[in-house]
């Protein structure tokens, strides 16, 4: 009889189904299948619109302000604690706001990119 | 004339200034010797260091000196300066910081590589880097030359030569590059160096029984005032004198200042719109929120961040650090109309940060050290901006000018010339404001590189060749406009206006070219298109 080597049992670790999806899910995105170009189109579809939508926030906010003081120059003599109301529309105004609004894009776009992570790791 | 020249703190502390970030930088350059030894150490800093790092390299001549200057001259309108260099960090975190970040990128010309893959547009980006390198150091160099002229009466000439000398050296020995705690130690100064005066000062101006800063202004000292610009001043009897260059003129304290010719004065001062057109308004706001993506110095900071999510809270960060800076300069320049008005008979607004400590504290030791603290403060503004900018610029000119080697010598001697050409232009050209041509920087970065990184981030359908097309346009134009306000004759009526503000038209020029020559040549797509989009927007933490 021949000499055998002695049995090895081999278990292959972590094997299950969710696993094999979110593999599949993987290999889609980086084969730049259709599978793939769908869920990223997705994703750059929803960080575009998030950071447009926050943009004309600001274009608006801002951007409106020259044309409302030349439209109702009223709005310039109103003083409020003896500042001419411009100057702090101007001068102090903006700063909060901007942080406030990059503060919500940062919220809102990491919860884009969690939205696509678990659909790729689910599917 | 009220001055600083003898005040024996400003020279030590600038010394011990310059003295401490050169030292910091040589230290840090023996812990980190190799570029990975810089990523990796890098990569460990927080976003709160690494913004520090980017507002400190961010905040400079143009936000310490110009805006308090143009607020003191223009009044309520040119507070569009610091509203916009802040806001540009919400455009860039919006539409570029992470996937930016996920690009691996370095410099522009590296983005446009590693998107478009073409030789050519590469080349072409250089060339934007250089321009808009240069544009923005020769006023950081002016600015030096004033502040060492004002606060210790040296030649104009030498500030700047001392400036770009110490950046010189520092860029070429490797010393500044990549020392994130240099840079957020300089953040930190210069929000010092502006905030605590300018609590001294709100507390004088309270005591003096808050003088307006409107009307009816009147000299606080008795001044002589040498007019450097020739002038038209009114006075207040109505009489009307014509001044030239060299002229002197005395005044006893408490008289009457008298209105300069073309200057904001009282009313156009305090309200909006009265100054300017609002097409050199949206212009001035188009240019300063779309360009700040486009400063070369700014782009290589976020390769420094770990990933994508970490650049995104990094910008946050410096958009609430620069914000915070932005509140000072106002202050400045409201206050300065009252203690220091000499300086709208002479010209030279962008000095009035520098002697309004002494101007209205006084001359004493607590006025005399308020006013070190602000000339170390505007020389650490001075040299963080210049040396960012220089590192990007030597960086481009060794890889893509002088050879593709990227050996230590070729990058000390790019780091010379890119310092060299500058310093002939500041010493030469006649000085502009500072904030005006920092303004048109901003504005040849908004009409070349923000349409290339957007498009490029975010729509397939960009070609090299569009690429290319859209710059030439529309940056081409932005860099007509500059040429021409800068060396060209003088020009009246609207062609004035579009060419002293060109983002409003040459935005949507580069834009639109970008799109239609790109659908033009659709045939042409880079084939590895989908493959960059991925590695652009895929989250780190799929570990594709």
């Amino acid at each position: 009889m021949p000499d055998r080597p002695a049995r090895v049992r081999v278990v292959l670790a972590e094997v299950g189904r969710p696993r094999a999806a979110a593999d599949r899910a993987r290999a889609d995105l980086a084969e730049q299948n259709q599978v793939g170009e769908a869920l990223l189109r997705g994703l750059m579809r929803a960080q575009f619109a998030l950071a447009v939508r926050l943009a004309v926030v600001v274009g608006v906010g801002l951007g409106g302000l020259p044309l409302l003081f030349a439209i109702a120059p009223s709005v310039s003599t109103v003083t409020v604690l003896g500042v001419n109301l411009p100057w702090l529309l101007l001068g102090v105004v903006p700063f909060p706001f901007l942080v406030l609004v990059g503060w919500a894009y940062v919220h809102l776009a990491e919860r884009n990119d969690q939205d696509f992570a678990d659909l790729v790791e689910r599917r | 004339m009220i001055n600083a020249a003898h005040n024996p703190f400003v020279i030590p502390t600038v010394v011990l200034m310059t003295v401490a970030t050169v030292a910091i930088g040589f230290y840090g350059l023996r812990l980190a010797r190799t570029t990975s030894d810089f990523l990796v150490a890098s990569r460990m800093v927080s976003p709160a260091w690494n913004a520090a790092a980017i507002g400190g390299e961010y905040l400079s001549a143009a936000s310490f000196l110009g805006i308090a200057g143009l607020i003191l001259k223009n009044g309520v309108d040119v507070l569009w300066y610091p509203v916009g260099f802040a806001a540009g960090y919400l455009a860039l975190l919006l539409f570029v910081a992470a996937p930016l970040r996920r690009s691996g990128a370095f410099t522009l010309p590296d983005f446009c590589e590693m998107r478009l893959g073409s030789r050519r547009l590469r080349t072409l980006a250089t060339v934007f880097v250089v321009f808009i390198g240069w544009l923005y150091l020769v006023p950081q160099l002016q600015g030096a030359g004033l502040t060492l002229a004002t606060v210790t009466g040296a030649p104009y000439a030498l500030g700047a030569l001392l400036v770009c000398v110490v950046v010189t050296a520092n860029v070429a020995l490797g010393g500044m590059r990549a020392i994130t705690f240099v840079q957020a130690f300089q953040y930190w100064l210069k929000l010092t160096a502006l905030a605590v005066p300018a609590i001294f000062l709100v507390l004088v101006w309270n005591a003096d029984g808050r003088p307006s800063p409107v009307d009816g202004l009147t000299f606080p000292q008795a001044t002589v005032v040498t007019i450097e610009h020739p002038a038209t001043l009114t006075m207040t009897d109505g009489s009307v004198l014509t001044v030239k260059a060299g002229d002197e003129l005395t005044f006893p304290a408490g008289a009457a200042v008298p209105a300069v010719a073309g200057m904001a004065d009282g009313l156009d001062w305090l309200l909006p719109g009265r100054g300017g057109s609002l097409f050199g308004t949206y212009s001035l706001i188009l240019a300063t929120f779309l360009g700040t993506m486009g400063l070369p110095h700014v782009l290589v900071r976020f390769y420094t961040n770990r990933d994508g999510a970490a650049a995104r809270r990094t910008t946050l960060v410096v958009l609430a650090m620069v914000g915070a800076f932005y509140l000072l300069p106002t202050i400045y320049g409201a206050l300065g109309r009252i203690y220091t008005p000499q300086l709208l008979l002479t010209g030279d607004t962008d000095a009035a940060v520098l002697l309004l400590p002494s101007a209205a504290i006084g001359t004493g030791l607590g006025g005399q050290l308020l006013a070190a603290l602000v000339a170390a403060g505007a020389f650490a503004a001075f040299l963080s901006t210049s040396s960012g900018l220089l590192t990007s610029v030597a960086g481009v000119l060794a890889t893509d000018v002088f050879g593709r080697g990227g050996s230590v010598h070729t990058f000390r001697l790019a780091a010379v010339a890119g310092g060299v050409i500058p310093l002939l232009l500041a010493l030469n050209v006649a000085s502009l404001d500072v904030s005006q041509v920092v303004g048109l920087a901003f504005a040849v970065a908004a009409s070349s590189f923000c349409p290339l990184l957007v498009l490029g981030i975010w729509w397939r359908g960009l070609t090299a060749a569009g690429a290319v097309a859209g710059i030439v346009t529309g940056g081409g134009a932005a860099v007509a406009a500059v040429l021409v306000t800068v060396l060209g004759p003088p020009l009246s009526g609207w062609p004035a206006e579009a060419v002293a503000q060109p983002a409003a038209w040459t935005v949507p020029l580069a834009f639109t070219t970008m799109v239609l020559v790109s659908l033009a040549t659709r045939r042409h797509l880079p084939g590895t298109v989908g493959a960059t989009m991925l590695r652009l927007h895929a989250p780190e933490s799929l570990h594709l």
